[in-house]
């Protein structure tokens, strides 16, 4: 069996340069919600030593020393450009899944090609020439190994992008994975690796090596196929259909602090609205809801108040409507005046499929008229873009939305902001 | 004394003594195109009382889940018993996407702003379809990043020599030095203008 990671190389900056070809060669970044912290740096930001994540008014003396230009996430443009990857590479072989906005896994199984690693390559270069993004393909035998390729190839330049672990000679191999520190495996991370460390497990090497059934007892059953898919074994199956989420949360932080209540109701209304939105296009109701408000976490002259309710719905909804009642009357009890609230968010659980639901003896049911406005509500929203027919309850200002000042415009998604050429 | 159990002629409602005037079937439907389907039966039930007969009202359609723009070849409405000689020959609905975009996953849309193609048929304001998976040759017209900018050009690749030709005689045509590498971003395929907006 072998499998490709196709990872996209800093890709939201990668998907800025494609129409703003000016970026090319420039240090740039891109910043999370509320140009809060750098989420994407390209290579130029990297060589600077600007880490992933870190607050961005810590960056602007070197920001303003080497010109770094910085953008605010457009997480529609990404998408779109994403949705175009996916597809592409979706075409390439029988079975793909999708792990996340930038990167997928594909079975080479059903793949003619007689060497991966010009697979690889044609691959990029289709990438490269369909979309303008760059990427870098790691193939092995298992998922785990293949991510650990694509590390390679992104990391080693010799690769030119392209790392097939199985066509590296054994002891070639076991150099380089000597080479890469334990907390890079997959499912590993951070918090696992200083316990490994403890064992004399430093290297991904070492973990290979180790024996699987005594860190199973040590660990859990996942760092047992963690080692085992490290030495080749299947333990890990592509999951070509991504399972129906179990939550779905909506949170922003604000745009700037938020006192009064009428605003908390306007944004709990706006997160819940999109949350019964993603709901229903994965044709589920909700059994129960959850809704929270927080105060700044970082400025500590503040009194600051974090609460949250959960409350179950009396029979399972997917009703816009009935879930912000339930919303806003949770808000209620835990709203307390006089702070300045930084964040809130509301998140849906207990959910099942639209099949098979039972009723409710003394609410009424949801009524056919009740499921044909939604249907139209998503309908129209799909069409006519995001938000277009709300609950007015969302508020017509939204001061309280999340500061995007240095966003590109929707290049791929709305007419009036196409990209130009003279 | 009448026998107990079996047959009792004649008992229950008479068979097509509902809202529809015809004998019904008990079906399962899909919960998420049951609103639909009430829908569609409540139309249905509607102008049979009013004494319409509709065979071809056409259900309506669930959540369309590609925004495309379909425009029916044609689609006739017959009183029953009078089918359409036509109605054999429906075949397809237009679909401009399907013509003008064969490569969705790389085709993008460019707007031209200025002059230089105007002798292409190319003016300011029109929209370029471009399509980013065909490889461009001599005397396409693409669109090519130049000095960070986009710019919509005939390309000329001639004994090694690589030129972008504007389409009008006040603009000059520019040639790519050898060595500086002129990035193609895609070959326009169509340009669409639209009147009066």
């Amino acid at each position: 069996m072998s499998i490709a990671l196709i990872d996209c190389n800093n890709f939201y900056v990668s998907c800025e340069r494609v129409f703003n070809p000016r970026l090319c060669g420039k240090p740039v970044v891109v910043l999370s919600n509320n140009d809060g912290c750098v989420v994407a740096r390209s290579n130029e930001v990297k060589a600077l030593g600007v880490k992933m994540g870190v607050p961005w008014f810590k960056c602007r003396d070197l920001a303003q020393q080497h010109g770094i230009l910085a953008y605010s996430s457009n997480y529609a443009l990404y998408a779109d450009m994403s949705n175009r990857v996916m597809r592409i590479l979706g075409a390439l072989s029988p079975a793909q899944e999708v792990y996340s906005i930038d990167e997928c896994f594909l079975d080479l199984a059903g793949c003619h090609a007689p060497n991966f690693t010009q697979f690889g390559q044609d691959i990029r270069q289709r990438i490269a020439q369909w979309t303008g993004l760059p990427v870098c393909v790691g193939i092995a035998a298992t998922k785990t190994l293949a991510k650990l390729a694509n590390h390679m190839a992104k990391k080693q330049a010799q690769f030119a992008g392209v790392c097939d672990l199985d066509a590296m000679p054994p002891g070639e191999r076991d150099d380089r994975l000597q080479r890469i520190a334990v907390g890079e495996v997959w499912g590993i991370g951070p918090r696992l690796a200083p316990k490994l460390a403890d064992l004399g497990i430093r290297s991904v090497l070492d973990l290979q090596r180790a024996d699987p059934a005594s860190l199973r007892r040590r660990f859990s059953v996942s760092m047992e196929k963690t080692i085992r898919e490290l030495n080749g074994s299947v333990c890990i199956a592509l999951e070509e259909m991504a399972p129906p989420r179990q939550q779905i949360v909506c949170s922003r932080s604000f745009g700037r602090p938020v006192t009064e209540l009428h605003e908390l109701n306007e944004a709990i209304t706006h997160h819940m609205s999109r949350a019964a939105e993603k709901l229903r296009q994965q044709q589920s109701h909700a059994g129960a809801l959850h809704v929270f408000i927080r105060t700044g976490e970082f400025n500590r002259a503040e009194p600051t108040y974090n609460n949250s309710l959960t409350l179950p719905l009396p029979s399972p909804s997917d009703d816009t409507r009935k879930l912000v009642r339930v919303a806003l009357w949770g808000l209620k009890r835990i709203y307390r005046s006089g702070y300045r609230y930084r964040k809130a968010g509301v998140m849906l659980s207990v959910l099942a499929s639209n099949q098979g639901m039972q009723g409710d003896l003394f609410d009424a049911p949801e009524t056919a008229q009740a499921a044909k406005l939604m249907q139209t509500l998503d309908c129209i929203n799909r069409r006519m873009g995001m938000g277009t027919v709300r609950l007015a309850a969302e508020g017509f200002s939204q001061r309280w939305h999340m500061r995007r000042s240095s966003m590109s415009p929707s290049y791929t998604t709305r007419w009036e902001a196409l990209p130009l050429a003279s | 004394m009448p026998p107990r159990g079996g047959k009792r002629p004649n008992a229950g409602r008479k068979p097509g003594s509902n809202a529809y005037g015809e004998p019904t079937v008990a079906l399962r439907v899909p919960r998420s195109q049951e609103a639909v389907i009430r829908d569609f039966l409540s139309t249905l039930r509607q102008q049979r009382e009013r004494g319409e007969i509709d065979p071809v009202t056409p259900l309506a359609r669930p959540l369309p889940d590609a925004p495309g723009l379909e425009r029916p070849l044609f689609l006739s409405k017959v009183p029953a018993g009078f089918p359409s000689p036509a109605d054999d020959y429906v075949e397809a609905w237009l679909d401009l996407n399907e013509r003008l975009v064969r490569h969705p996953a790389a085709t993008f849309f460019v707007r031209v702003e200025g002059d230089s193609m105007t002798g292409a048929g190319i003016y300011s304001g029109d929209i370029l379809v471009v399509d980013r998976s065909i490889e461009p040759v001599d005397r396409s017209i693409v669109v090519a990043a130049l000095q960070g900018e986009l710019t919509v050009k005939r390309l000329r690749r001639q004994e090694g020599k690589v030129r972008l030709e504007p389409e009008n005689p006040d603009y000059p045509a520019i040639d790519v030095p050898e060595g500086e590498d002129l990035v193609v971003w895609g070959v326009v395929t169509s340009s669409i203008r639209e009147f009066g907006r």
